[in-house]
Protein backbone atom coordinates (compact mmCIF):
# COMPACT_ATOMS: atom_id res chain seq x y z
CA UNK A 1 0.00 0.00 0.00
CA UNK A 2 1.77 3.27 -0.90
CA UNK A 3 -0.47 5.16 0.81
CA UNK A 4 -3.30 4.84 3.44
CA UNK A 5 -5.48 7.16 5.20
CA UNK A 6 -6.40 6.30 8.92
CA UNK A 7 -8.33 7.95 11.90
CA UNK A 8 -5.27 8.89 13.92
CA UNK A 9 -2.54 8.94 11.21
CA UNK A 10 -1.47 8.55 7.90
CA UNK A 11 1.16 7.58 5.14
CA UNK A 12 2.57 8.56 1.46
CA UNK A 13 4.75 7.74 -0.16
CA UNK A 14 6.75 10.59 -2.87
CA UNK A 15 10.23 10.63 -4.52
CA UNK A 16 11.35 7.43 -2.21
CA UNK A 17 10.80 8.66 0.87
CA UNK A 18 7.40 7.52 3.46
CA UNK A 19 5.91 10.40 5.23
CA UNK A 20 3.99 9.51 8.40
CA UNK A 21 1.63 11.96 9.64
CA UNK A 22 0.48 12.24 12.78
CA UNK A 23 -3.24 13.69 12.76
CA UNK A 24 -4.85 12.73 16.40
CA UNK A 25 -6.53 15.37 18.42
CA UNK A 26 -5.28 17.08 21.17
CA UNK A 27 -1.73 15.95 20.38
CA UNK A 28 -1.69 12.23 19.25
CA UNK A 29 -1.93 10.76 21.99
CA UNK A 30 -1.11 7.07 21.91
CA UNK A 31 -4.09 4.82 22.84
CA UNK A 32 -5.43 1.88 21.82
CA UNK A 33 -6.89 3.51 18.32
CA UNK A 34 -3.12 4.81 17.56
CA UNK A 35 -1.46 1.39 18.64
CA UNK A 36 -3.83 -0.46 16.11
CA UNK A 37 -2.88 1.74 13.00
CA UNK A 38 0.25 1.82 13.88
CA UNK A 39 1.00 -1.79 13.94
CA UNK A 40 -0.62 -1.28 9.88
CA UNK A 41 1.99 0.99 9.03
CA UNK A 42 4.64 -1.34 10.99
CA UNK A 43 3.15 -4.07 8.98
CA UNK A 44 3.12 -2.17 5.49
CA UNK A 45 6.40 -1.33 6.04
CA UNK A 46 8.32 -4.33 5.14
CA UNK A 47 6.91 -3.83 1.94
CA UNK A 48 7.81 -0.17 1.41
CA UNK A 49 11.16 -0.51 2.48
CA UNK A 50 11.40 -2.32 -0.80
CA UNK A 51 10.86 0.51 -2.67
CA UNK A 52 11.81 4.25 -1.04
CA UNK A 53 15.07 4.95 1.00
CA UNK A 54 14.13 6.89 3.96
CA UNK A 55 10.83 7.50 6.37
CA UNK A 56 9.91 11.33 8.12
CA UNK A 57 7.84 10.81 10.91
CA UNK A 58 6.10 14.20 11.75
CA UNK A 59 2.67 15.69 13.26
CA UNK A 60 0.19 18.07 12.00
CA UNK A 61 -1.22 18.90 15.32
CA UNK A 62 -0.29 22.52 16.04
CA UNK A 63 0.14 21.56 20.28
CA UNK A 64 3.46 19.18 19.04
CA UNK A 65 4.62 16.06 17.56
CA UNK A 66 2.82 13.36 20.64
CA UNK A 67 2.04 14.00 23.90
CA UNK A 68 2.38 10.47 24.61
CA UNK A 69 0.28 7.64 26.22
CA UNK A 70 -3.55 7.85 26.14
CA UNK A 71 -3.56 8.15 30.11
CA UNK A 72 -7.44 8.16 30.39
CA UNK A 73 -7.83 5.44 28.31
CA UNK A 74 -5.16 3.76 30.20
CA UNK A 75 -6.55 4.70 33.16
CA UNK A 76 -10.05 3.85 31.99
CA UNK A 77 -9.59 0.94 30.50
CA UNK A 78 -7.94 -0.37 34.07
CA UNK A 79 -10.81 0.60 36.09
CA UNK A 80 -13.90 -1.55 34.31
CA UNK A 81 -10.75 -4.64 34.79
CA UNK A 82 -10.17 -7.34 37.40
CA UNK A 83 -6.90 -6.35 38.57
CA UNK A 84 -4.67 -9.58 37.24
CA UNK A 85 -7.09 -8.37 33.67
CA UNK A 86 -5.85 -4.84 33.90
CA UNK A 87 -2.20 -6.47 34.28
CA UNK A 88 -2.24 -8.51 31.30
CA UNK A 89 -3.78 -5.47 29.17
CA UNK A 90 -0.94 -3.64 30.05
CA UNK A 91 1.52 -5.79 29.42
CA UNK A 92 -0.16 -6.89 25.94
CA UNK A 93 -0.05 -2.91 25.40
CA UNK A 94 3.23 -2.90 25.76
CA UNK A 95 4.35 -6.02 23.90
CA UNK A 96 2.59 -4.77 20.46
CA UNK A 97 4.00 -0.99 21.08
CA UNK A 98 7.42 -2.33 21.30
CA UNK A 99 6.71 -4.67 18.28
CA UNK A 100 6.09 -1.18 16.45
CA UNK A 101 8.81 0.58 17.77
CA UNK A 102 11.46 -2.41 17.17
CA UNK A 103 10.22 -2.25 13.94
CA UNK A 104 10.78 1.06 12.77
CA UNK A 105 13.66 1.18 14.84
CA UNK A 106 15.62 -1.78 12.37
CA UNK A 107 13.87 -0.74 9.06
CA UNK A 108 16.57 -0.64 6.56
CA UNK A 109 15.88 2.80 5.49
CA UNK A 110 16.83 5.85 6.94
CA UNK A 111 14.05 7.36 9.74
CA UNK A 112 13.85 10.72 10.19
CA UNK A 113 11.41 12.31 12.72
CA UNK A 114 10.16 15.86 12.10
CA UNK A 115 9.12 17.10 15.42
CA UNK A 116 7.85 20.25 17.20
CA UNK A 117 6.00 21.44 20.58
CA UNK A 118 5.54 18.69 22.59
CA UNK A 119 7.19 15.55 22.01
CA UNK A 120 6.64 13.67 25.82
CA UNK A 121 6.40 10.41 26.72
CA UNK A 122 5.60 7.85 24.15
CA UNK A 123 5.72 10.70 21.55
CA UNK A 124 9.75 11.01 22.87
CA UNK A 125 10.22 7.44 22.51
CA UNK A 126 8.63 7.34 18.44
CA UNK A 127 11.03 10.46 18.01
CA UNK A 128 14.07 8.08 19.46
CA UNK A 129 13.46 5.11 17.39
CA UNK A 130 14.58 7.18 14.30
CA UNK A 131 18.23 7.53 13.20
CA UNK A 132 17.59 11.50 13.37
CA UNK A 133 16.06 13.94 15.27
CA UNK A 134 15.11 17.37 13.33
CA UNK A 135 13.49 19.79 15.70
CA UNK A 136 11.84 22.84 15.02
CA UNK A 137 13.13 25.58 17.85
CA UNK A 138 9.44 24.96 19.40
CA UNK A 139 10.29 21.38 20.26
CA UNK A 140 9.92 19.94 23.75
CA UNK A 141 11.24 16.91 24.74
CA UNK A 142 10.42 15.13 28.12
CA UNK A 143 9.75 11.84 30.15
CA UNK A 144 6.86 12.64 33.11
CA UNK A 145 6.38 9.22 34.02
CA UNK A 146 8.45 9.63 37.12
CA UNK A 147 5.82 12.05 37.94
CA UNK A 148 3.36 9.70 38.20
CA UNK A 149 5.13 6.80 39.61
CA UNK A 150 6.23 4.72 36.91
CA UNK A 151 9.02 4.72 34.41
CA UNK A 152 8.63 5.76 30.46
CA UNK A 153 7.09 2.03 28.68
CA UNK A 154 7.28 2.15 25.19
CA UNK A 155 11.76 1.60 25.14
CA UNK A 156 12.44 5.41 26.26
CA UNK A 157 15.38 4.47 28.91
CA UNK A 158 17.22 2.14 26.82
CA UNK A 159 17.34 4.00 23.62
CA UNK A 160 18.32 7.23 25.08
CA UNK A 161 21.24 4.96 26.89
CA UNK A 162 22.36 4.17 23.16
CA UNK A 163 22.25 7.32 22.59
CA UNK A 164 23.00 9.78 25.26
CA UNK A 165 25.80 9.71 28.32
CA UNK A 166 24.11 8.41 31.07
CA UNK A 167 23.89 11.81 33.14
CA UNK A 168 21.68 13.07 31.12
CA UNK A 169 19.81 10.36 30.68
CA UNK A 170 19.47 10.68 34.37
CA UNK A 171 19.05 14.03 34.82
CA UNK A 172 15.77 13.71 32.00
CA UNK A 173 14.34 10.65 33.93
CA UNK A 174 15.07 11.36 37.31
CA UNK A 175 13.63 15.17 37.36
CA UNK A 176 10.69 14.62 35.07
CA UNK A 177 11.63 18.30 33.58
CA UNK A 178 11.97 18.85 29.64
CA UNK A 179 14.48 20.12 27.04
CA UNK A 180 13.75 22.71 24.88
CA UNK A 181 15.18 22.02 21.23
CA UNK A 182 18.36 24.33 21.58
CA UNK A 183 18.96 22.01 25.46
CA UNK A 184 17.98 18.43 23.35
CA UNK A 185 20.54 19.64 20.49
CA UNK A 186 23.61 20.29 22.77
CA UNK A 187 22.88 16.27 24.55
CA UNK A 188 23.68 15.01 21.42
CA UNK A 189 19.56 14.05 20.62
CA UNK A 190 18.79 16.33 18.47
CA UNK A 191 20.25 16.14 14.78
CA UNK A 192 19.42 19.85 13.63
CA UNK A 193 17.19 23.00 15.16
CA UNK A 194 15.37 24.91 12.56
CA UNK A 195 12.89 28.00 12.56
CA UNK A 196 9.82 27.40 13.76
CA UNK A 197 7.50 24.95 11.46
CA UNK A 198 10.09 24.27 9.28
CA UNK A 199 11.14 20.49 10.30
CA UNK A 200 9.52 18.87 7.77
CA UNK A 201 10.86 20.94 5.39
CA UNK A 202 14.33 20.74 6.50
CA UNK A 203 13.38 16.63 6.84
CA UNK A 204 12.49 16.14 3.14
CA UNK A 205 15.44 18.38 2.27
CA UNK A 206 17.85 15.82 4.33
CA UNK A 207 15.57 12.51 3.30
CA UNK A 208 16.82 13.78 -0.72
CA UNK A 209 20.37 14.02 0.31
CA UNK A 210 20.13 10.74 1.97
CA UNK A 211 18.57 9.44 -1.53
CA UNK A 212 21.54 9.99 -3.10
CA UNK A 213 23.58 7.66 -1.51
CA UNK A 214 24.03 3.62 -2.71
CA UNK A 215 21.51 1.99 -0.48
CA UNK A 216 23.00 -1.07 0.40
CA UNK A 217 25.84 0.96 2.21
CA UNK A 218 23.54 3.24 4.05
CA UNK A 219 21.72 0.04 5.06
CA UNK A 220 24.92 -1.87 6.15
CA UNK A 221 26.28 1.50 8.17
CA UNK A 222 22.78 1.46 9.90
CA UNK A 223 23.25 -1.56 10.89
CA UNK A 224 26.54 -1.55 12.37
CA UNK A 225 26.17 1.56 14.37
CA UNK A 226 22.42 1.11 15.81
CA UNK A 227 21.97 -1.91 17.46
CA UNK A 228 18.81 -2.59 19.26
CA UNK A 229 19.13 -3.26 22.96
CA UNK A 230 16.87 -6.17 22.76
CA UNK A 231 17.43 -7.48 26.43
CA UNK A 232 17.20 -4.33 28.07
CA UNK A 233 13.97 -3.81 26.16
CA UNK A 234 12.32 -6.62 27.49
CA UNK A 235 13.43 -5.87 30.83
CA UNK A 236 11.72 -2.12 31.08
CA UNK A 237 8.05 -4.01 29.82
CA UNK A 238 8.74 -5.91 33.43
CA UNK A 239 9.93 -3.12 35.43
CA UNK A 240 6.97 -0.89 34.15
CA UNK A 241 4.18 -3.75 34.38
CA UNK A 242 5.19 -4.20 38.28
CA UNK A 243 5.85 -0.24 38.91
CA UNK A 244 1.81 -0.05 37.49
CA UNK A 245 0.07 -2.44 39.52
CA UNK A 246 0.90 -0.56 42.85
CA UNK A 247 -1.81 2.06 44.48
CA UNK A 248 -0.04 4.80 44.32
CA UNK A 249 -0.01 4.87 39.91
CA UNK A 250 -3.84 4.50 40.70
CA UNK A 251 -3.97 7.23 42.66
CA UNK A 252 -2.26 9.31 40.48
CA UNK A 253 -3.24 8.50 37.18
CA UNK A 254 -7.21 8.86 38.55
CA UNK A 255 -5.73 12.54 40.12
CA UNK A 256 -4.71 13.42 36.89
CA UNK A 257 -8.06 12.20 34.82
CA UNK A 258 -10.54 13.84 37.05
CA UNK A 259 -8.38 17.27 37.22
CA UNK A 260 -10.02 20.02 35.45
CA UNK A 261 -7.50 22.61 36.24
CA UNK A 262 -5.62 24.37 33.38
CA UNK A 263 -2.53 22.79 34.58
CA UNK A 264 -3.35 18.98 35.34
CA UNK A 265 -1.81 17.20 38.01
CA UNK A 266 1.85 16.06 38.05
CA UNK A 267 3.54 16.51 40.93
CA UNK B 1 25.98 44.73 29.34
CA UNK B 2 24.51 45.86 32.63
CA UNK B 3 21.77 43.26 33.90
CA UNK B 4 18.38 44.09 33.14
CA UNK B 5 15.94 44.88 35.97
CA UNK B 6 12.87 42.81 37.06
CA UNK B 7 10.67 45.08 35.96
CA UNK B 8 12.00 45.44 32.58
CA UNK B 9 11.85 41.11 32.56
CA UNK B 10 8.18 41.54 33.35
CA UNK B 11 7.49 43.85 30.95
CA UNK B 12 9.36 41.99 28.17
CA UNK B 13 7.18 38.43 29.32
CA UNK B 14 4.19 40.69 28.95
CA UNK B 15 4.65 42.02 25.50
CA UNK B 16 5.88 38.16 24.18
CA UNK B 17 2.57 36.88 25.58
CA UNK B 18 0.56 39.54 24.52
CA UNK B 19 1.61 39.61 20.87
CA UNK B 20 1.51 35.47 21.05
CA UNK B 21 -1.74 34.90 21.89
CA UNK B 22 -2.85 37.94 20.09
CA UNK B 23 -4.15 39.97 23.68
CA UNK B 24 -4.37 43.50 24.42
CA UNK B 25 -0.36 43.99 26.21
CA UNK B 26 -2.80 46.35 28.00
CA UNK B 27 -5.20 43.58 29.58
CA UNK B 28 -2.26 41.92 30.78
CA UNK B 29 -1.52 43.06 34.73
CA UNK B 30 1.67 41.56 36.22
CA UNK B 31 -0.66 40.16 39.28
CA UNK B 32 -3.30 38.50 37.44
CA UNK B 33 -3.41 34.48 36.69
CA UNK B 34 -2.44 34.56 33.47
CA UNK B 35 -4.10 31.22 32.33
CA UNK B 36 -7.02 33.13 32.24
CA UNK B 37 -6.12 36.63 31.26
CA UNK B 38 -4.77 34.45 27.97
CA UNK B 39 -7.22 31.63 27.99
CA UNK B 40 -4.77 29.15 27.45
CA UNK B 41 -4.22 25.26 28.70
CA UNK B 42 -1.46 23.26 29.81
CA UNK B 43 -0.17 22.44 26.24
CA UNK B 44 -0.32 26.32 25.47
CA UNK B 45 1.65 27.21 28.69
CA UNK B 46 4.58 24.82 27.25
CA UNK B 47 4.74 26.79 24.68
CA UNK B 48 4.72 30.19 25.98
CA UNK B 49 7.59 28.45 28.56
CA UNK B 50 9.75 27.32 25.42
CA UNK B 51 9.20 31.04 24.35
CA UNK B 52 10.39 32.58 27.21
CA UNK B 53 13.63 29.89 27.06
CA UNK B 54 14.13 31.07 23.56
CA UNK B 55 13.43 34.27 24.66
CA UNK B 56 15.77 34.95 27.37
CA UNK B 57 18.08 32.24 26.25
CA UNK B 58 17.54 30.54 29.52
CA UNK B 59 16.70 27.12 31.19
CA UNK B 60 14.16 27.51 32.88
CA UNK B 61 12.87 23.43 34.62
CA UNK B 62 8.89 22.53 34.40
CA UNK B 63 8.86 22.22 38.29
CA UNK B 64 9.94 25.58 38.80
CA UNK B 65 7.02 26.88 37.38
CA UNK B 66 4.49 24.45 39.33
CA UNK B 67 1.91 26.22 41.04
CA UNK B 68 3.27 29.67 38.81
CA UNK B 69 -0.09 31.38 37.67
CA UNK B 70 0.74 35.06 37.74
CA UNK B 71 3.07 37.11 35.52
CA UNK B 72 4.82 38.23 38.11
CA UNK B 73 6.29 35.35 39.94
CA UNK B 74 6.92 33.96 36.48
CA UNK B 75 9.38 37.32 35.65
CA UNK B 76 11.20 36.44 39.58
CA UNK B 77 11.69 32.72 38.34
CA UNK B 78 13.23 34.29 35.25
CA UNK B 79 15.05 36.52 36.59
CA UNK B 80 16.94 34.64 39.01
CA UNK B 81 18.40 32.79 35.54
CA UNK B 82 19.32 35.69 33.77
Amino acid sequence: MKSWQGQSLSWDTKDGVIELALHRGPCNEIGSLTLSELENFANALHGLAASNHALIIHSTMKPGFCAGADLRELYQRSQEMAKGDAAKGVRDFLERIHKVMNTIDAAPLTTIAAVHGVTFGGGFELALVCDLIIADKMGRFCFPELRLGLIPGFGGIPRLKRDLGNGVVRDLLLTGRSFNATKAQAAGLVSQVVAEGEALKVARATAAQIGKFDRETAIAAKKFIKPIPYEELKQEIDIFCDLFMRPAVEQGLRKFVESTDAQPYLP
Amino acid sequence: MPMQTSEQTLDEILTLAAAHFKVPREKLAPDEDFFKTLGIDSLQALDLLTRLENHFRIELPDYELQGVSDFRTLASRIQARL
